[in-house]
């Protein structure tokens, strides 16, 4: 398991231990990985992010058509896997959770230990932190300092 | 089958038995539930589905076919366990008072009819 930022790893080492879910992804609403868990190559997280953050926004908005405020949660169930996708808010702005597991887990199992990460991680988020203005000398170095910490290379 | 609620309630009404939840074995939901206040259904379903499908394995890898009841002795009650065919658990939660003779023979009554 690797984080960007440190305060989210005690929490999410105890759901990885109570769920037993294979692969975990804690990201912003845009898609911005803040930590991740299972994943071997950095094109696969960037790209489950990527996705992740959009299959929300769909159905976000397709709630809003049918006069839904939100689908906090969903859960695409596959025959030997299945994915578990929320958003919650924190003290960063909103996140979103993805998380795939397999017949070692249950959704019921993953979506009960998901809310307790969801409050440790509301609890022990830092306020917001000052937003910086993002420079093209900076992002190259931001993103690959990112890199670094999720994969350790 | 029969009214999964209706077997909840007569269940319930077992003397000690504080509550009981039928449970989908493959997903850890509640299908239905007849509890008190206080106890977090939502979360007992989930372990308790859990629980009986890793004992079903264990059974299973002994050469002991699946389980047919499970019982969990705390330190203030005890939570029954009985699946009902490979689909369904029956999980009631029980205070120290319980008759767990009786309670057996209704949760293995039931399960025979929800299964």
């Amino acid at each position: 398991m690797r984080s960007v930022e440190p305060w989210v790893t005690p929490p999410l080492e105890r759901f990885l231990a109570e769920s037993s879910a294979r692969l975990t992804l804690l990201m912003t609403s845009s898609g911005q990985v803040v930590a991740q868990h299972g994943f071997v190559r950095s094109v696969d997280v960037m790209t489950a992010a990527a996705l992740g953050a959009a299959i929300l926004a769909s159905t976000g908005e397709i709630g809003r058509l049918v006069g839904e405020s939100r689908f906090h949660a969903l859960v695409h169930q596959g025959t030997r896997q299945q994915v578990f996708l929320s958003d919650f808010e924190t003290a960063r702005g909103r996140w979103i959770g993805l998380v795939v597991f397999d017949s070692e887990s249950t959704v019921g199992l993953v979506q009960l230990f998901f809310d307790r990460l969801v409050a440790e991680l509301v609890e022990a988020a830092p306020r917001e932190a000052p937003k910086q203005q993002v420079l093209p000398e900076n992002f190259e170095r931001e993103l690959n300092a990112s890199l670094r910490a999720l994969f350790g290379r | 089958m029969s009214d999964p609620v209706e077997l909840l309630e007569r269940l319930s009404s077992v003397r000690g038995i504080r509550g009981s939840i039928l449970v989908s074995a493959d997903d850890g939901l509640i299908v239905a539930e007849s509890l008190m206040t206080g106890v977090d259904g939502r979360a007992v379903a989930a372990l308790a589905a859990s629980l009986t499908n890793r004992m079903r394995r264990a059974t299973e890898c002994a050469g002991r076919r699946e389980p047919v009841f499970l019982q969990l002795q705390a330190a203030d009650g005890t939570v029954l366990a009985a699946p009902c065919g490979r689909e369904l658990v029956l999980v009631a939660i029980a205070g120290p008072d319980v008759n767990v003779g009786l309670a057996r023979l209704e949760m293995l009554n039931a399960a025979g009819r929800l299964a």
